[in-house]
């Protein structure tokens, strides 16, 4: 960790969130902190919310719903295990959740990387608007849901409907997959996949070979209406 | 939304501290509940010939020694009862169904929230924290329990529509959630005897189970058969004399977490609930899956 002078520690056993993230919006900046610790989060909710400048926030525990949502530029690292939601709404910077996370991991994010170490519960990914998500683990069902944009990789399996509706983003998955979702399909890897594929991995510390990798993305039948489709998606 | 609870000692050394340890639980879940909170604890079973009756009599001041005396005049058999505010547990050597009725033809007010050989039951309306520090809840013992924070959402917010539910004997059972077709269940298990008293949904899933636990299912598949019959939302957390058992609807719509020791398992809403639990750090965490049955014997 940085030196002392930038350095802040909070111990949510004995301050409350609102000052933790009153600090980490307001005073960090002025007070030319950009490290900071956070100890006995004990599952609190919406800790490091609203980031907005380059801080690097470790908090060491498990969290509960919403750690790090909407975060802009801030790296904040889970040194266990992220309720619903974790990293929602991000725009950019990074989320790292060391242990599993639960539902709707990454939901709407728009930019930044979302690495999760362990298993992600349902929903990780749902309606992605443009940030990357790294599972060092399995995903559940209805991941990527909608998925709008941005780029999903899954080094473990996906249960039911991976992929269900897709716009324009990209899931790269190395395991099984249980079922994919309406229009959704595997693709041919191409070049351009196995260096984006190498480069997530490596962000997010992974030693996996790209090449075990399949690409899953939209088959674009749903982009129109069909007035002859009889509605049978 | 709600919150639920259990805790399943493992190691009978530990049963003396079931209720110590279940507090900071129930309360943890006050936010996702603050308006009614409840629990059913198991015990050490009453001998062979006996049954114990949990009974509520709400606002009204009741005389419970008085009640014990005009039941023993009309019914002949051991009776004891323990008093705690206005509930209390009463132990009876006689037929529990003669008791029910006694009591509703002799003290309309006084309502039965449960009948068993193991099981105790509390609830009410107010605060998780009130309704603890009302029935000493930190001071119960017992192998395993199941807990309820509610936050109204589908009907009224009086006792009677408190968590947890019962029907038929030492069967209870929390939800999570909220299902969509509980009219649809009560209309296909009315016609077979079966009562209800509330207008709840969640009464509705817990006469189902109790109903197919009747017909000879085991807990397991009376749970597998819900899946396809009761429609929603839910994480349900339900209690025999035996067991505990966590299970969650197919899109895992509520959340939930175990924690695993040698000594207990405790499932909650929130992880929040076990932060404080002994030898947490080293405790096996895990979500339960969607339709997956979770459950652990005494």
């Amino acid at each position: 960790m940085a030196n002392l002078s930038n350095t802040r520690q909070f111990d949510l056993a004995k301050q409350s969130v609102r000052q933790l993230n009153d600090f980490l919006h307001k005073n960090a900046a002025a007070e030319r902190v950009t490290h900071i610790r956070v100890e006995h989060p004990d599952g609190a909710h919406s800790l490091a919310c609203g980031l907005n400048a380059p801080l690097e926030v470790q908090i060491h525990g498990h969290v509960g719903y919403y750690v790090a949502g909407m975060n802009k530029l801030a790296a904040v690292t889970v040194h266990g295990n992220a309720g619903p939601g974790a990293a929602e709404n991000m725009m950019s910077g990074r989320v790292h959740i060391r242990g599993f996370a639960s539902t709707a991991a990454g939901a709407s994010a728009h930019g930044g990387l979302l690495v999760i170490d362990g298993d992600a519960s349902l929903r990780c990914g749902i309606s992605l608007k443009g940030a990357d998500i790294v599972v060092g683990g399995s995903v559940g069902s209805f991941s990527a849901f909608m998925a709008q944009a941005g780029r999903i990789v899954i080094c473990g399996d996906a249960e039911d409907a991976l992929g269900d509706s897709l716009y324009e983003a990209v899931i790269y998955v190395r395991g099984k997959v249980r079922s994919l979702g309406a229009d959704a399909r595997f693709e041919p890897m191409t070049d351009r996949d196995l260096v984006d594929v190498a480069q997530l991995l490596s962000l997010a510390g992974l030693s996996h070979k790209p090449s075990e990798f399949r690409r899953i993305a939209s088959a674009k039948s749903l982009y129109h209406w069909h007035a002859d489709a009889n509605q049978e998606y | 939304m709600c919150g639920i609870v259990g805790l399943l000692v493992k190691q009978p050394a530990l049963r003396g501290q079931l209720g110590a340890l279940m507090v900071p639980m129930l309360v943890g879940m006050t936010e996702r509940g603050p308006d009614s909170a409840g629990l059913a604890v198991y015990t050490e079973p009453v001998q062979d010939a006996q049954h114990k009756l949990s009974l509520y009599c709400g606002k009204h001041e009741l005389d419970w020694s008085a009640l014990l005396t005009s039941l023993a005049a009309d019914l002949a058999a051991v009776h004891e009862i323990s008093a705690m505010a206005n509930h209390a547990v009463l132990t009876s050597a006689a037929d529990p169904e003669a008791v029910v009725a006694w009591l509703a033809e002799h003290t309309p007010s006084v309502a039965v929230l449960s009948v068993g050989r193991s099981i105790d039951l509390y609830k009410d309306v107010g605060a998780p924290a009130e309704i603890a520090e009302r029935y000493q809840f930190r001071k119960l013992r017992g192998s395993h329990l199941v807990g309820h924070t509610r936050m109204a959402t589908e009907s009224a917010v009086t006792p009677a529509h408190a968590h947890p539910f019962t029907a038929g004997r030492d069967f209870c059972l929390v939800h999570n959630g909220s299902l969509s077709n509980p009219h649809l269940v009560r209309k296909k298990l009315e016609p077979l005897g079966i009562e209800f008293e509330t207008d709840n949904d969640t009464e509705a899933a817990c006469r189902f189970f109790e109903w197919r636990l009747r017909e000879g299912d085991d807990l397991k598949t009376a749970v597998h058969r819900g899946f396809s019959e009761l429609d929603g939302f839910f994480t349900f957390l339900m209690g025999t004399d035996t067991e505990l058992l966590v299970t969650r609807d197919a899109f895992a719509c509520k959340p939930a977490i175990v924690a695993e020791t040698d000594d207990y398992v405790a499932i909650a809403s929130e992880f929040r609930s076990l932060a404080h639990l002994p030898d947490i750090a080293h405790a096996t965490l895990f979500e339960p899956k969607p339709e997956e049955i979770y459950s652990w014997r005494i």
